[in-house]
């Protein structure tokens, strides 16, 4: 109690300087620690976003839940997306003990969602019309995903770090669920290998675009410097971008796909890999819910926000049962 | 005790093992179909966490059951999941209705309280199932009767908290779930049925008969309304006819367009 009192009764720009040197030493910041609003918005924000696009991310690979081709594909692709889900609620509630200060929670952040102030990832705005989609999404999606979250396996938030532990070896087996159903349907019959091309070319811009754009003056904002500073991430956007190339261009083009972009190359000079870039302005629009499918999957989740409000009520704390 | 698919032909069991494999496989295979229609919709994210699961476990359920099928030489568990017509399957008919207006895609307007009582409804039926298969005369169902028993222990759980505790709220809550029971009673008779080969099947000891097990069933149901403090009806009927003598309505014909939409593609092709 006592260095409580001591801490208390620092200015904020000690309390500042004390808690950049935690940061720089590697220390893991806690819920209830002192942070400054800068780093408790840029979390809140970062984690309410993460949370919210697993959930909306559930809503492609829906359609496919059913009609998957086999037994194993259905107990496969519902093991999936019931992780999705999962991931979601434990996001949600890292975020929720963040607003809590600012008398915030998780209806706030619903209501957030559908009036657009909280985005969804750009991914999750696209259809999925073919089964195609459900193998590409779980292979290059959730490969996307596993580059980006294991960039922050070491955030300094601990709460936010220890769920990415328990979510990146999920996603691990998505990315091997979503590779089997590829690798099928690439060793099939023609029509199904026409499939897995198709996907690969419909979603191209989309994964490109998942890391961000390389710098904040390609859309006008990027919190990407910020991650970095506060040691919530530690590669930029186009890092990960060439170690997502690295990592599946290979792949891809073992499965005798063809790359959607005929410019790409690997520079071996600047070991750097040279493509096209995506249309940033259509990713803007994307993520401001004008995407293909953004309206119809707010829709979905909005309808059943309003159709089960009445199981809300009865749940709410002053109807406790009798 | 039959061991093996060869007992079963020797003793001449093999239509009425058939029949009650094809009743538990369907009626696990749509449940769990219109399970996962609500993933995303349920009313909270802790609720879409579990019924999701409960679903993929149901889905699990099936499967085991295809595949006990497969094995007596009666089909591929792919094709009898997926190739059947709607008119050969064995569901019972509430399991197969849809779960309100709208698609799953598309302007779904979903009733909870439907929901939990049809899932409460069915998943004590299947309990009193599954504690009579844990000792039926065939021991590979037997042994799949054991497994599935510690899924569904959770499953019972799950949806007599929310029958309970919306039941017991008075107002809307209360008024919904009396409306969903009386929905649900209309063709409650039909999760109970075991159809026009009962007598087979009892003889060679794979079940417990019908009446028996609907006993148990009313009973259980009982103890549940009263413990709501709620006074209902409890007299299940087949107003739509029985699902085990392949009596079906429209629900199924489009769910099963749902769930073979790929597998029709290409029924040969390896997916």
């Amino acid at each position: 109690m006592t260095t409580m009192t001591a801490f208390e009764r620092l200015s904020d720009e000690e309390k500042h300087n004390h808690f950049m040197q935690r940061i720089e030493a590697g220390e893991k910041i806690e819920a209830e620690d002192w942070m400054p609003e800068e780093y408790r918005m840029t979390l809140i924000k970062l984690i309410s976003m993460h949370g919210i696009s697993e959930i909306m991310g559930a809503l492609p690979e829906k359609e496919w839940v059913p009609k998957a081709p086999t037994l194993r594909r259905k107990l496969g692709i519902m093991a999936k997306v019931q992780d999705e889900m999962g991931h979601g609620q434990l996001l949600l509630r890292v975020a929720e003990d963040l607003m809590k200060p600012y008398g915030r929670n998780r209806e706030d952040i619903m209501q957030d969602l559908f009036t657009g102030r909280l985005k969804f990832h750009n991914v999750f705005h696209m259809p999925a019309p073919t089964w195609g989609d459900a193998g590409l999404i779980g292979w290059l999606v959730d490969g996307a995903a596993i580059i980006t979250q294991t960039n922050m396996l070491k955030a300094s938030y601990g709460p936010y770090a220890r769920a990415l532990q328990r979510i990146c070896a999920e996603e691990v087996f998505h990315a091997q669920h979503g590779e089997a159903i590829i690798m099928a349907l690439a060793e099939g019959t023609d029509e199904q290998k026409a499939l897995v091309q198709d996907s690969l070319n419909r979603w191209w811009e989309s994964l490109l675009m998942f890391f961000g754009p390389a710098a904040a003056d390609t859309t006008g904002s990027s919190k990407q410097d910020t991650t970095i500073k506060y040691k919530i991430r530690t590669k930029t956007n186009e890092q990960l971008r060439q170690d997502f190339f690295t990592k599946y261009i290979p792949r891809v083009l073992s499965l005798g796909l063809e790359l959607p972009d005929p410019t790409m190359r690997y520079d071996e000079e600047k070991g750097l890999w040279i493509y096209k870039q995506p249309d940033w302005n259509e990713f803007k629009e994307i993520v401001r819910n004008n995407g293909p499918k953004s309206k119809e999957r707010l829709r979905l989740r909005q309808l059943s926000y309003e159709n089960n409000a009445w199981v809300r009520e009865a749940l709410s704390p002053s109807n406790e049962a009798i | 005790m039959m061991k093996t698919p060869e007992d079963v032909r020797a003793q001449g069991h093999e239509k009425a093992l058939k029949e009650l494999l094809l009743q538990l496989a369907d009626d696990d295979f749509i449940v769990a179909y219109r399970g996962s229609e609500w993933l995303g919709l349920a009313p909270h994210i802790e609720e879409d966490v579990a019924f999701s699961s409960i679903s993929q476990d149901t889905m699990g359920h099936a499967t085991m059951y295809y595949q006990l099928l497969e094995d007596l030489g009666l089909g591929v568990a792919n094709d009898l999941a997926h190739a059947r017509k709607p008119e050969e399957r064995r569901n019972a008919i509430l399991l197969e209705e849809v779960n309100g207006p709208g698609h799953y895609l598309e302007e779904p307007r979903y009733d909870w309280a439907f929901a939990v009582v049809r899932h409460y409804f069915y998943t004590q039926a299947k309990k009193i199932r599954i504690d009579s298969l844990q000792a039926s005369s065939y021991e590979p169902l037997s042994h799949v009767a054991i497994k599935v028993n510690t899924e569904l222990y959770y499953h019972l759980m799950h949806w007599k908290t929310w029958f309970k505790q919306l039941m017991t709220i008075p107002g809307e809550a209360r008024e919904r779930m009396l409306s969903a029971v009386s929905r649900s009673m209309e063709d409650a008779g039909g999760i109970l049925a075991l159809g026009p080969h009962e007598k087979k099947m009892t003889e060679a000891g794979l079940i417990e008969g019908e009446e028996f097990l609907k006993k148990r069933w009313l009973h259980e149901v009982e103890a549940m309304c009263d413990d709501c403090g709620v006074q209902v009806t409890l007299e299940p009927m087949m107003k739509r006819g029985n699902g085990r003598a392949l009596e079906h309505t429209e629900d199924l014909t489009d769910a099963i367009k749902t769930l073979s939409a790929v597998y029709r593609q290409d029924p040969a092709a390896i997916w």
